[in-house]
């Protein structure tokens, strides 16, 4: 089921991209959404409303409810889908909420995915949305005015929207008042939008519409997973192996069952649940549970050895190869000077603040889960077979996280299959999971540790004329339903994204990739493969630059003639930074680019040393990610990439001891505090481009920028992250 | 039982007097704004007053807390605290907005002592508040936007 719905996705590319709108009158209220049925798009046909998927719902109430199709971690999704909507249906900001969508594929699929299935993530959301929500606000608003027309009997051409009001001269009415009228009409057949020239919403920035959860989210008010509310809800704690691919062998919870509030201790496929009446009993009675494993088929090598074997196997030829162009071999003994550098990058966890977490309940044949449902259609197969019932007896309630990073899209839906096993173990009971930290932090799925070694070849002028990168790290699509799609001639391109197609002309290139098999589970960690590769080209071309003697942005700009996009980013850093201008005393700067997910960024640090570590007091941004939808989240997705990535490459690592996942919480794992974040700021490009995303691309040249400004300070190389490992001192 | 004062009311809770303030406001009482991030002091995101000054309720138990005034985000109110929460929806601070509690929670406790903190100031009364989102940026100006909204 699932490997079926996943080999559709590479293959259906753009064939959905065109989708059919029904509208359907259900209980005095107008709803918009996906029309199942086949035909001609966007025809006449009002379909029963059964079959109707909302995309909006204008009630008479006057409130105006969108379904988005992307999860809400903290990118702004939510914000952007009702920014596209209102940009055609002009509603009054005030009357908007905005739900998450789920349960049916074919309203909600990702069309940047093909449309198979729904899911966030590789900076999608309003990519894939684009379109469909400008559509969809777009029709509400001609069935609101058709409806006042022929009430009024003026021209539905004379008639305005604003804010909330359709009016004709002296008459006006509320979308409320209207709805119910307007969901009897036929949806037209034509559904224009807007010229670009007649936004007053896309493009504009908070003074003009501000993020709808920001006082929810200030006051305490924002329903999470962990504050999900149910009648006799109960909350579960998890005992994991301690070692990756141990199994239980046997438990002994008689002691934990006597203690206060316990209501079970249940066996489950992913380890053992101790389920309680609240989570400080569950927590307790865990400490007396006693259990005995089967680690014969564990992972038992520790991190660094696992480094030192990758080190080994990246200075030595071999691997799938992603990329060839030119002669490499001829380019590299024609060369002037060769340069070579081994970087190497540690495992990372997502460490969100909110730990991961799910509540599942079942009861009559049904299922219901409330999570961060990343991929809330894979999410309820899973669950679907857990409970023993087919899906469409499952409903996927999606809640926005306490963060996100890529850890709530995983393929085996970790912690759905625990949530519904344990409510299944409870005969249905209503259950919430919830990992603790250490569970959160020793979980897995982690950003792979890589090693990267790095070879060019200069000539006499100081050119580039041969580039050789051999990264060697897990594979984060391999044994998963991704595989088939994307994994081709043993090359999954998370793991050589960002270094196998360069900005920079190179007249010989190679890159090989060796894929570890190590049984550690890996992910998607905000801009994924960028993490590792943007660093390592990034913090390479600034070595090269100063064996040829350049300035590294003239560097980068004279190879790159072919890459209009990434010029602008660059010259519009420069140019905002000051590049070239003398800074204050003890102020260095250093430069990196990177395109992801379509987007590209220019980033320079300025930085000072302190204690021997690089201090970053600044950094400017600039960045083309298409038309800017919603200028302010784009800074904000900028600023927090910049803290999310430079807190990690500071401080943040993974570390295993015999396979044991060593650091537990924040005090192992450190992470960016409010100390260390230096000014951002952020420059769009003004671009009428389809925009790209915006969540991930502000990550990857931070490390890079930082790494370049730390080596004019100090003339260190920082090549072993993060920079506080004693090698570095 | 264990009484003591929360938001202003009289509580009583029928709870073991180890269990952290943190799962007795959100799990008994059912108060579910603070929230729970490590359990172990180290984030931030479960702070609330104690008489009037910001603690970890991850690591205080019933015991502490008895006889005396417990705040949470749902019980704040009055200048500070309006001006707070007026600068981080103008400012649109939050993200995923996880922490958020925790901080406006840290940053009106920090401008009811001092109205005209420095980023300093800010940096140190914060630094125990980890917003993985990385909104620190903004959290830095919107005290300093509702220290002037106060002056």
């Amino acid at each position: 089921m699932l490997a079926r719905m996943m080999r559709n996705t590479p293959a259906a590319k753009a064939s959905r991209r065109g989708f059919l709108l029904g509208s359907a009158a259900v209980s005095g209220a107008l709803v918009i959404g996906f029309r199942p049925s086949a035909g001609s798009a966007q025809s006449a046909t009002a379909p029963a409303e059964a079959a109707l998927t909302p995309y909006i719902r204008i009630g008479a109430d006057n409130r105006v409810t969108i379904a988005a199709a992307h999860m809400e971690m903290g990118q702004g999704i939510y914000h952007g889908t009702a920014t596209l909507v209102n940009e055609e249906l002009r509603a009054d900001w005030s009357q908007i909420d905005v739900v998450g969508g789920a349960n049916n594929p074919k309203a909600f699929g990702n069309l940047m995915w093909g449309g198979a299935i729904q899911g966030t993530g590789g900076s999608t959301g309003l990519a894939s949305s684009y379109d469909r929500y400008r559509k969809a606000g777009a029709a509400a608003r001609l069935m609101l005015v058709q409806a006042a027309a022929s009430d009024w009997k003026v021209p539905a051409a004379e008639i305005t929207v604003e804010r909330g009001i359709v009016r004709h001269g002296s008459k006006q009415a509320t979308f409320g008042a209207l709805a119910s009228k307007a969901a009897a009409l036929p949806i037209p057949a034509n559904v224009p939008l807007r010229d670009p020239k007649d936004w007053i919403y896309i493009g504009k920035d908070r003074d003009v519409l501000g993020k709808l959860d920001s006082r929810a989210k200030s006051t305490g008010a924002q329903v999470f997973t962990i504050d999900v509310k149910l009648p006799g809800l109960l909350t579960a704690v998890m005992i994991h192996p301690p070692l990756f691919g141990a199994t239980v062998k046997s438990f002994d919870a008689a002691k934990a069952k006597a203690m206060p509030g316990v209501v079970d201790v249940v066996q489950v496929p992913r380890g053992i649940a101790v389920v309680a009446d609240n989570m400080w009993h569950a927590l307790k009675a865990r400490e007396a549970v006693t259990v005995a494993w089967d680690d014969s088929r564990a992972e038992k090598r520790s991190s660094a050895e696992l480094m030192a074997s990758y080190r080994e196997t990246a200075m030595k030829p071999g691997g799938a190869n992603a990329v060839t162009a030119g002669n490499v071999d001829a380019a590299f003994k024609g060369a002037a000077k060769v340069l070579e550098a081994t970087f190497e990058f540690p495992y990372l966890a997502h460490a969100a603040l909110e730990p991961l977490n799910a509540v599942a309940r079942i009861g009559n044949g049904r299922v219901e889960v409330w999570g961060g449902h990343q991929m809330p259609d894979i999410y309820q197969a899973i669950a679907a077979q857990v409970a023993g019932v087919t899906p469409d007896r499952v409903t996927m309630h999606v809640m926005k996280t306490g963060g996100g990073f890529g850890r709530r899209a995983v393929a085996d839906g970790d912690i759905i299959q625990e949530a519904v096993s344990v409510s299944r173990a409870l005969g249905g009971r209503p259950v919430k999971v919830q990992w603790d930290r250490e569970n959160d932090m020793r979980g897995g799925r982690y950003r792979p540790a890589y090693v990267h070694y790095l070879k060019a070849g200069l000539d006499k002028e100081g050119n580039v004329v041969a580039w050789y990168n051999h990264i060697v790290g897990q594979s984060i699509m391999t044994g998963t339903p991704f595989e088939a799609g994307y994994v081709k001639n043993g090359v999954d391109p998370t793991s050589t994204e960002g270094a196998h197609k360069l900005p920079y002309a190179f007249p010989a290139m190679k890159v090989d990739l060796t894929t570890a098999k190590v049984g550690v589970p890996v992910l998607w960690w905000r801009a994924v493969g960028s993490t590792h590769t943007a660093y390592a080209v990034e913090a390479f071309i600034d070595e090269l630059a100063e064996a040829a003697g350049k300035d590294p942005i003239q560097f980068r700009l004279a190879m790159m003639k072919d890459s209009p996009r990434h010029v602008g980013v660059l010259r519009l850093a420069a140019e905002k930074a000051g590049w070239g201008q003398p800074l204050s005393a003890g102020r260095f700067r250093g430069v990196a680019l990177a395109e992801s997910f379509n987007t590209f960024v220019a980033q320079i640090a300025e930085v000072s040393l302190e204690n021997g570590q690089p201090r970053v007091h600044r950094v400017i941004c600039a960045i083309d990610c298409g038309i800017a939808v919603n200028p302010d989240n784009i800074r904000a997705q900028v600023e927090g990439g910049v803290g999310f990535g430079l807190g990690a490459v500071l401080k943040s690592q993974l570390t295993l001891d015999g396979g044991k996942v060593v650091q537990g919480n924040f005090d192992g794992y450190e992470v960016l505090r409010i100390d260390e974040m230096p000014q951002v700021e952020v420059h769009i490009v003004p671009s009428a481009q389809a925009p790209t995303g915006v969540g991930e691309p502000g990550v990857p040249p931070i490390g890079p920028a930082v790494a370049n400004a730390f080596y004019q300070a100090s003339k260190r190389r920082v090549r072993i992250l993060p920079f506080n490992r004693p090698e570095n001192a | 039982m264990i009484r003591f004062t929360l938001n202003g009311r009289a509580q009583e809770a029928n709870v073991e007097a180890d269990m952290p303030l943190l799962w007795a406001i959100r799990d008994v009482i059912g108060l579910t704004g603070t929230r729970f991030g490590c359990g172990q002091a180290l984030c931030g995101a479960c702070t609330v007053w104690i008489d009037g000054q910001p603690t970890r309720s991850c690591q205080t138990t019933m015991a502490d807390v008895a006889g005396k005034a417990v705040t949470t985000i749902e019980g704040v109110s009055g200048r500070v605290t309006e001006a707070v929460q007026k600068a981080w929806v103008d400012l649109d601070v939050p993200q995923c907005g996880y922490c958020q509690s925790g901080q406006v929670m840290a940053a009106i406790a920090l401008l009811e002592s001092n109205r005209k903190p420095t980023d300093n100031d800010i940096d140190a009364a914060l630094s125990g508040n980890i917003c993985r989102c990385a909104t620190y940026q903004r959290i830095r100006s919107a005290v300093h936007q509702a220290a002037r909204s106060l002056a």
